[in-house]
């Protein structure tokens, strides 16, 4: 039930991004049933948005599935990195896991982690199940709300994503060490210009997966320049 | 488009491509220990992760440059500010939200 509750603070996150991805998915063209099919079966925010926009521009299915790889592709290393902590669990709780990992519920687990606060599988269920039922109950809503409901963005709803990764990033920073601040400030600029250089020549999905493995990978080795 | 055959194979396809790289790292990490680098190496993917995500909503590539979303970058400067003095996920979103339909109100 703590993971439940854990997931309380990230719901709104979940309801509005939801709500407008129903609403956008009806606008797509999509009836309430395929929305909801949607919700149940993808479970990616920004995926299903992509997906949406695709189906109203005629996309070809295999285009669609190769753009939701790509969007998706992040969750390797999400995934990455939360795994080692469920080893001594049951594949089949592994899988369970794994599969309903998102930024959001990444972003509660690691912050918990980074804090040595041990968690459980049945914390961690907690936390991805609550997210996944609000997920499909909130598309689903949207949905039929579509008719009515007008842009979801004149209502800011649109932007409460990023603004949840703004604070799973100050939470994520507040675990680190005062002394490692600088290297984690230095690693976080090197990310805009990577990001910024990138967006130009890949998409930008694309560009967040190839920008982190790159300034991952140099904090590893100036890591090791401030050890020597 | 309704729930047609080729809606179900379209949901299908996207289903697998966003379930392996979930549950993979999942079931590969449990036939070996993870070497201490590589543990290094994904204690950094948190952070260079959601600064990643939170550039993407900053800018648009376009075929004529990059573009800054003014809107995004003049309410990502006061939520980042919140998110520092509260900490609260929640507090942070809320009032992110509200900035964000503030600023598409009067710009």
């Amino acid at each position: 039930m703590n993971g439940v509750k854990d997931c309380i603070p990230t719901l709104l996150g979940y309801i509005s991004i939801g709500l407008a991805m129903g609403v956008v998915g009806v606008s797509s063209g999509l009836d309430i049933f395929a929305v909801f099919l949607m919700s149940l079966l993808v479970y990616a925010g920004s995926a299903q948005f992509i997906i949406c926009a695709m189906i109203a521009a005629g996309s070809p299915i295999g285009a669609i599935v190769l753009t939701t790889f790509i969007v998706n592709l992040r969750h390797l290393l999400l995934s990455s990195a939360l795994a080692p902590r469920f080893t001594q669990y049951s594949l089949l709780k592994n899988i369970g896991i794994g599969s309903l990992v998102t930024d959001e519920s990444f972003g509660v687990a690691i912050t918990k982690i980074s804090k040595n606060i041990p968690i459980t599988d049945r914390w961690m269920n907690g936390l991805n199940i609550t997210a996944y039922t609000v997920w499909i109950i909130s598309c689903t809503v949207g949905a039929y709300a579509g008719k009515w409901f007008p842009d979801p963005k004149t209502f800011g709803l649109d932007y409460a994503l990023t603004a949840m990764f703004v604070a799973l990033l100050i939470l994520q920073l507040q675990t680190v060490q005062r002394t490692k601040l600088k290297h984690y400030l230095f690693l976080m600029a090197v990310m805009v210009v990577l990001m910024v250089l990138l967006s130009a020549i890949m998409s930008s999905s694309l560009a967040v997966i190839v920008a982190t493995i790159i300034t991952a990978t140099i904090g590893v080795v100036t890591d090791n320049e401030h050890n020597n | 488009m309704s729930t047609t055959t080729e809606y179900l194979l379209l949901l299908v396809g996207c289903m697998l491509v966003t379930l392996i790289p979930r549950v993979l790292p999942f079931i590969v990490v449990r036939s070996f220990a993870v070497p201490k680098p590589v543990e290094k190496w994904l204690s950094y993917l948190p952070v260079c992760i959601f600064t990643g995500l939170i550039v993407e909503n900053l800018i648009t590539a376009s075929n004529t440059g990059m573009q800054i979303n003014w809107n995004v970058l003049l309410a990502t400067i006061p939520t980042l500010l919140i998110a520092i003095w509260t900490k609260s996920l929640l507090t942070t979103v809320l009032v992110g939200v509200v900035l964000m339909a503030l600023i598409r109100f009067f710009f």
